[in-house]
């Protein structure tokens, strides 16, 4: 098991990069969405699934990341790629500054807290006085970004596995956390936090800085995001977005760094999915195929294939 | 009806002598330090008094534990014992009085920082994290001993590996002691209840605490479990060089183990001393069986 699941990961990486070669152009759009998406899950998995804070709200750190990259490529002419640090220091300070607050609530006033902000960021995104930045209700367009080194790939190509390899990267450095000391200490306050408190781990500041890793991952999720659809306007960051995340996360399974991938696939192509089946009614489609995950895999994607693993073994 | 076996227990071994004679001359006042000459003592509990509203939990209780004792807490419930304990762990902050380890208060102390100074603690309840293993359980009480963040931890920096290995040695020599190893990597929320009792000791243990804090470590044990626990208890001091406050109900097992024993009944300390001097005292047991000549021993015992 040990070196199964490592090596299985390196395939499907493989796999998932050589899908650059063979896949269309339009697929390969949704395919970057899927990793777009699985990133911003994975920053909502650290905070809600690891650590026990739901937060309803994650969307609006995909916003912040969104418009970090999107005014830095379009007002300053900072380099697509060079956004992403930019957008991860920033949502990390929002995050954290967040996360104070939501010390002092639990549970279910935390998710609603989070779900103002969620509401809240459309309408924020359109506020006048940042209408010389944000660019109002037109929002701001990108340049889509070329293959770099002379590499004879196209751009939507380059896209692909420029967002995969930053993904990759990311899910990596999850992977570490919470397998180690800190993601210990997150699960510790998750599960019990007296006890948690009683073995020495302080957690006001692990709850804040998970906020704020959270709300970091998500940013770039944003940014990767904007990058790739290559326009960005306040309505495209609304409370859906936050929900979606949210049911991709638990669709996915709440606690796993593998759920976040199936997650991601979940809401790219299920609304393309529910359409297909029904054009008069897609959104009843997506219910029913929601009940029904929840209903057959109630830990979800990764919770389910981990008890079918464990069976096997 | 347990503490009533215990004291007709003793009484058919010929301890249970002059109530009224005896019993007062080893009054409460006269303890004996617990490590005459040396070193101050390594817990202190001085004059600590807890409010709730305007209930008083604890009414000024003050005693010592020295290095390596094995002290027994024991009153009827109510008597404040969870809330001293909770004092102790830095739960809960004394109104009045100060609770010092190897001389240094408690009082400024964040919760998180206790496990530090040397105290580990179980809970009544069992206070585990219930969705992991036995073996994470385990490390997360290694917390306070590692340093690493998150930066180092994501990047998974030697320093990361150093730690993890160093918790190894001590986490295996808990899992055979502790007859852990079988299901060290079993959700413990599926585990028995004497199991899980284990584990938390095993959480606590791996923290390198100089005081442990035992809360009702017997209860929900049956006969042959109490025994062990005996046995471990004192194993656990000899290999670990620490001292152990104990919380318990089970009688027979704290004056079998304890080296010194404190009564509390509704707040205050009603008697201090070896564990035959204790259950000697005319307080305690008019604590727990009432007035001995009103003859109406289940009206006031407790179970």
């Amino acid at each position: 098991m040990r070196i199964l699941l490592p090596l299985a990961s390196v395939l499907l990486v493989i796999a998932a990069a050589a899908l650059a070669f063979v896949a269309s152009d339009y697929r390969l759009f949704q395919l970057t969405m899927v990793v777009v998406y699985a990133v911003a899950i994975l920053g909502l998995a650290l905070v809600t699934g690891f650590n026990g804070q739901i937060s309803l709200g994650h969307g609006a750190f995909y916003a912040v990341g969104a418009y970090v990259t999107a005014i830095l490529m379009s007002l300053y002419d900072v380099p697509y790629w060079a956004t992403l640090p930019v957008s991860a220091v920033v949502c990390a300070v929002i995050g954290f500054l967040i996360g104070l607050p939501a010390l002092r609530l639990g549970g279910l006033y935390l998710a609603l807290t989070t779900f103002a902000l969620a509401v809240a960021t459309p309408q924020l995104l359109k506020y006048k006085l940042f209408e010389g930045w944000t660019g109002g209700v037109q929002g701001l367009t990108l340049d889509k970004p070329d293959p770099p080194f002379g590499l004879q790939i196209n751009a939507d190509q380059w896209l692909y596995l420029f967002t995969l390899g930053v993904g990759v990267v990311l899910f990596i450095l999850a992977g570490n956390l919470v397998r180690g000391r800190i993601g210990l200490a997150m699960r510790a306050i998750r599960d019990h936090p007296l006890a948690a408190e009683a073995t020495g781990i302080d957690v006001a500041l692990f709850k804040t800085r998970t906020f704020a890793v959270s709300a970091m991952f998500t940013g770039i999720a944003g940014s990767l995001g904007a990058i790739a659809v290559g326009f960005v306007a306040p309505d495209s960051f609304t409370v859906l977005l936050s929900i979606t995340l949210f049911v991709g996360l638990v669709v996915g399974g709440v606690a796993s760094i593998a759920g976040p991938v199936f997650g991601g696939v979940f809401i790219a192509f299920l609304p393309n999915v529910a359409e297909e089946i029904s054009k008069a009614a897609p959104g009843a489609v997506y219910g029913v195929v929601l009940i029904a995950f929840m209903y057959l895999l109630p830990s979800g994607v990764a919770g389910g294939l981990g008890r079918l693993l464990r069976r096997a073994a | 009806m347990r503490k009533q076996t215990w004291v007709c227990a003793h009484k058919a071994k010929g301890e249970w002598t002059d109530l009224t004679d005896s019993s007062r001359m080893l009054s409460s006042a006269t303890c004996p330090d617990p490590a005459p000459g040396l070193a101050e003592p390594l817990l202190q509990v001085a004059g600590v008094v807890v409010r709730f509203g305007g209930i008083v939990a604890l009414g000024g209780v003050s005693f010592d534990v020295g290095a390596g004792q094995i002290c027994g807490l024991i009153g009827p419930n109510g008597s404040g014992k969870t809330t001293l304990f909770n004092c102790i762990s830095g739960i809960y902050r004394p109104g009045r009085g100060e609770v010092r380890l190897e001389g240094r208060s408690l009082q400024a102390v964040s919760r998180h920082r206790i496990v530090d100074l040397g105290i580990g603690r179980t809970f009544q309840n069992v206070a585990l994290f219930r969705s992991m293993s036995v073996r994470e359980n385990m490390l997360a009480g290694a917390h306070h001993l590692g340093h690493t963040g998150f930066v180092a931890n994501a990047l998974r920096l030697p320093a990361v590996r150093r730690e993890a290995r160093s918790a190894q040695g001590r986490l295996d020599q808990l899992l055979d002691l502790l007859r852990l190893r079988e299901v060290a990597d079993t959700p413990v929320g599926s585990l028995p209840f004497g199991t899980q009792k284990r584990v938390e000791m095993a959480r606590a243990l791996i923290g390198q605490p100089k005081l442990l804090l035992l809360d009702e470590p017997a209860g929900g044990l049956n006969h042959s479990e109490v025994d062990e626990l005996e046995g471990l208890m004192r194993r656990i001091r000899a290999e670990f060089d620490l001292s152990i406050l104990l919380v318990e109900h089970h009688m027979n097992l704290v004056m079998r183990v304890s080296d010194k024993v404190v009564a509390l009944e509704l707040g205050m300390k009603i008697a201090d001393g070896t564990p035959d001097q204790v259950q000697n005292d005319p307080q305690v047991i008019r604590a727990y069986l009432g007035e001995p000549v009103a003859a109406q021993p289940a009206q006031a015992a407790h179970v």
